[in-house]
């Protein structure tokens, strides 16, 4: 294998052709360019969609910088997740310490915006320089009246992984602060759905027309009096497991809500979404309800799906994403179009998940943990493959190898959830892999290397 | 550090700067063979290339040093070691560059003796250049960092060997697009001069669709030539707000005896004619005819719009360089540059822009270390007709529903952003196309009629 550094072999496997061993959660092996973000990254991440809080970046300006409107989460009300703030530390702060500047950029912020809540996220310095975050967010909180929620999120400090577990300490820090008598017995709440492009409405009209009642979405379209009845569930429906598992256990154990993992991306596994739910709560009519639901928006999508399925036939696609669950789900989704995934990797799955993936997965696909740029290409290249489905950083790289890409991140702007996103996702898919303009450019041999392949 | 830094007591909001370590990447990007590296956490180098993975649309490759909680305690000396000598296995680099981060800083990693160190240890290795520089993004913005980085390299690899030879020019360029730096060769070309453009990303970031993926793309500033630099007969630096200390020109000059000539951005007629007459000094060759008659061309077309554009209020943001040379260029054409803005605070702008407007700043705001409420508001006062500047002005511009061009760095949300010209003859002739036609198109959808002929 070229390019594979030492300590990352255990980290890729050949399905079929080697003992199974995938060594995954650990730290990024410096030098090695990694995909991953930061534990700040991975917080930020989970919490962006809260719409009406204000989401303050205590450290110097990059961070807030970075992460400043870059997602595709929508709002149906207030927009204030899409402000990026930050309290810009320069030396003088470094040298005196920052608290007061913190604290006079949260009373400014919360009188200008009147947020609902303030989420005070910690970079790598903060601790460093000593500051008592927990302790300004206590003073401020308490005399604005609104919650002010520390997220301790310092980059150093874990992966991506811890920083989804800070934001869910942050988020079950509000659970339990409002009153849920009002909610009725059916009722659930949406996890790890953040609302791109308008996903999180796509799953809740599914629920709604089921006759289920969803007491918040966490955090797409998010609101923070909703995520403070979190604890008002009799289930909870956790999409992208990495990220909210951790909120659904606090749950569970704290309040004894039960947790299901499910997706919604592709039909397979958008219909087994619902099913569950509906089986959870036992009720004959909702059942009906979901059956005929699956029936029409299936119908609805099929004859399209089938156009593209002719020409999308025995393509191979590579899948380089954030979680397991979407690769599982994407690995399907193609399969349905009648598509093989030939590389399947993730940032930040667990050997759980990797042992599920390699089940689902074709013999010869390689499956790896926190690829770097280097061995995505040697791989894309070895394998053979017409599209590469990712996020911004592996597009670029998709692009230079002469292959199509479909956008499956958090900044993509079409819809991919529902049974109406597997529609989009076949349409974007298909214009990728059918655009004329690869036959413009100078081979790579990426493509042709798929025909010796089949 | 600039009076300014200490005097913003609270949030930076919707920032017109990102970090530091995001100016020395780029640098870094444009000499040849080399990799950046950012001494910190995962993230940094991950923000950082994916923000401009959205901006020049081109694989990325940072590493990182990927701190852990153990160097944020013990120190980063392990963690840059290992991720050399990982850069170095994997890329088989000609310069890996080592920019520091806040966190790095912070704990008191001295960049420069671990970097040496490493050195010492793999004493008999065939290993590339490593170049430290100290970028810690409270300490200064992107563009900072990219002038520190210029400074850093020529401080590393510039030498005294070897004799003059011809005539010859350092061009230390600063932030320009691809499309700006290919043309300023063209220009020092078609002079007959030998020269040396610091950094020139032209190719490697900007690069052709290529049948065989370059893990580093071709191109660069040769190091060869940068080790040549000592040999110039000048330097030109094009801009007008670095100290000595941060120019890496002054540097040229103060230890090679290679004069520093400094001018701002060429971006209009002005300011083009005297960087032509500069070059004309140095080679005692008139200006050749190809870009006299660019510059006739030029002048004929502000003729024939200049009605269009007169007294036209425009917001300019960006790289304070950016903004005074855009400033005089509008001044020239008769608009009117009512706000100036820049996330920098270099204390040198408002003079210069001053300098540079025919009857002085008038009714125009120069706004230093201003973020994008800053530039909303004064925005708001002055109601003006356009908006000139990156990408990240748009919620401004749609905000006062005024037309944005879009210039500079970065450019996310509209394709060709690396082949935006600005300077030179060209460049303005296109800046001031577009933004006459932007005018018009203005003024034709608001008309009733529609007129079609204007």
């Amino acid at each position: 294998m070229v390019n594979i550094l030492k300590e990352r072999r255990n980290q890729v496997h050949r399905k079929g052709k080697e003992p199974w061993v995938l060594a995954c959660e650990k730290s990024s092996v410096a030098g090695s360019v990694s995909q991953r973000a930061c534990v700040f990254c991975g917080s930020r991440v989970v919490l962006y969609p809260v719409a009406d809080a204000l989401h303050i970046v205590h450290g110097p300006i990059g961070c807030a910088a970075y992460t400043w409107d870059i997602r595709g989460a929508l709002s149906s009300g207030p927009e204030l997740h899409r402000m990026s703030f930050s309290t810009d530390l320069n030396e003088m702060d470094l040298v005196h310490g920052a608290e007061m500047k913190l604290y006079r950029s949260l009373v400014e912020l919360i009188d200008t915006y009147q947020p609902r809540a303030a989420f005070v996220y910690s970079t790598c310095i903060v601790g460093l320089i000593g500051d008592d975050v927990e302790a300004i967010c206590k003073r401020t909180s308490a005399e604005k009246g609104i919650p002010v929620l520390p997220v301790e999120a310092p980059g150093f400090a874990g992966t991506k992984k811890d920083g989804y577990k800070a934001a869910c300490n942050a988020l079950f820090r509000l659970t339990g602060t409002a009153p849920v008598d009002d909610v009725p017995p059916h009722a659930i709440n949406i996890l790890g759905d953040f609302n791109v492009a308008g996903e999180t409405w796509i799953i809740r009209n599914y629920y709604e027309r089921m006759g289920v009642h969803v007491v918040a979405t966490a955090t797409g379209d998010g609101r923070v009096d909703d995520l403070r009845r979190l604890h008002g569930a009799k289930l909870n429906v956790v999409q992208c497991s990495g990220s909210m598992t951790h909120l659904a256990r606090s749950l569970e154990d704290k309040y004894g809500i039960p947790y299901i993992r499910v997706s919604f991306f592709g039909i397979e596994d958008t219909a087994a979404a619902l099913y569950e739910v509906a089986k959870f709560f036992g009720d004959s009519a909702m059942l009906d309800r979901t059956r005929a639901l699956v029936r029409e928006e299936v119908a609805a999508i099929m004859p399209e799906l089938k156009t593209y399925g002719e020409d999308l036939k025995g393509k191979r696609a590579a899948i380089y994403v954030g979680g397991a669950f979407k690769a599982f789900s994407l690995v399907r989704a193609l399969r349905t179009l009648g598509m093989r995934t030939v590389l399947a990797g993730t940032q930040t799955g667990s050997a759980e998940d990797y042992e599920q993936l390699r089940d689902i997965c074709d013999p010869d696909t390689v499956i790896i943990d926190d690829a770097n740029p280097l061995e995505l290409c040697t791989f894309l290249k070895e394998q053979g493959c017409d599209v590469f489905i990712g996020g911004v950083k592996e597009r670029a790289i998709a692009y230079k190898l002469g292959l199509g890409f479909c956008d499956h991140n958090h900044e993509r702007k079409e819809a991919l959830a529902g049974f109406i996103g597997m529609r989009n996702f076949a349409r974007e898919v298909h214009a990728t892999v059918m655009s004329p303009v690869w036959r413009l450019v100078p081979s790579s041999g990426v493509r042709e290397r798929r025909e010796v392949g089949v | 550090m600039s009076p300014h830094a200490t005097a913003t007591p609270t949030a930076t909001q919707n920032a017109c700067k990102v970090c530091a370590p995001l100016g020395a990447c780029l640098a870094f990007r444009g000499v040849e063979g080399a990799i950046p590296l950012v001494h910190g956490s995962q993230g940094c180098a991950t923000y950082i290339r994916r923000y401009m993975i959205g901006h020049f649309r081109e694989p990325m490759d940072v590493a990182s040093s990927s701190f852990g909680e153990r160097s944020a305690i013990f120190g980063g000396k392990d963690n840059l070691h290992k991720g050399l000598k990982n850069v170095i296995k994997q890329y088989k680099p000609r310069l890996i560059g080592v920019a520091s981060s806040c966190l790095s800083e912070t704990i008191g990693d001295d960049l420069r003796m671990l970097v040496r160190q490493f050195q010492e240890d793999r004493v008999g290795n065939d290993d590339p250049v490593v170049v430290p520089v100290s970028t810690p993004s409270y300490a200064g913005t992107h563009d900072e960092g990219f002038h520190a980085t210029v400074r850093a390299i020529i401080d590393r690899l510039t030498t005294t060997a070897g004799p003059r030879c011809g005539s010859m020019v350092n061009v230390l360029p600063g932030i320009v697009s691809p499309a700006d730096i290919r043309h300023l060769k063209e220009i020092l070309r078609d002079f007959g001069l030998d020269h040396v453009v610091l950094p020139d990303y032209s190719d490697t970031l900007d690069g052709p669709a290529v049948a065989e993926y370059e893990p580093i793309p071709s191109g660069g500033s040769p190091l060869r030539g940068i080790a040549r630099m000592a040999q110039a007969d000048a330097t030109l630096v094009l801009s007008s707000m670095l100290s000595p200390q941060q120019s890496g020109g002054a540097l040229l000059e103060e230890r090679f005896g290679v004069p520093e000539r400094r001018l701002g951005l060429p971006i209009g007629v002005r300011q083009t004619d005297r960087f032509f007459r500069t070059l004309e000094d140095i080679t005692g060759r008139p200006t050749p005819p190809v870009h006299a008659l660019e510059r006739g061309r030029l002048v004929d077309s502000y003729v024939d719009a200049h009605k269009y554009v007169f007294g036209k209020r425009v917001v300019v943001y960006g790289e304070e360089d950016l903004v005074v040379g855009l400033a005089a260029f509008l001044d020239e054409i008769g608009a009117v540059p009512i706000v100036c803005a820049s996330g920098g605070h270099s204390g040198r702008m408002q003079k210069e822009i001053a300098a540079h407007l025919e009857r002085g700043l008038g009714e125009t705001v120069v706004l230093d270390g201003a973020d994008f409420a800053d530039i909303t508001e004064a925005a708001a006062v002055a109601q003006p007709d356009l908006l000139l500047g990156n990408s990240k002005g748009y919620s401004v511009a749609r905000q006062l529903g005024v037309p944005l061009v879009r210039v500079g760095f970065p450019i996310h949300d509209r394709m060709g952003g690396q082949r935006v010209l600005h300077l030179s003859y060209r460049g303005a002739q296109q800046l001031f196309d577009r933004i006459a036609n932007e005018l018009l198109r203005r003024m034709q959808d608001d008309c009733p009629v529609g007129h079609a002929h204007y």
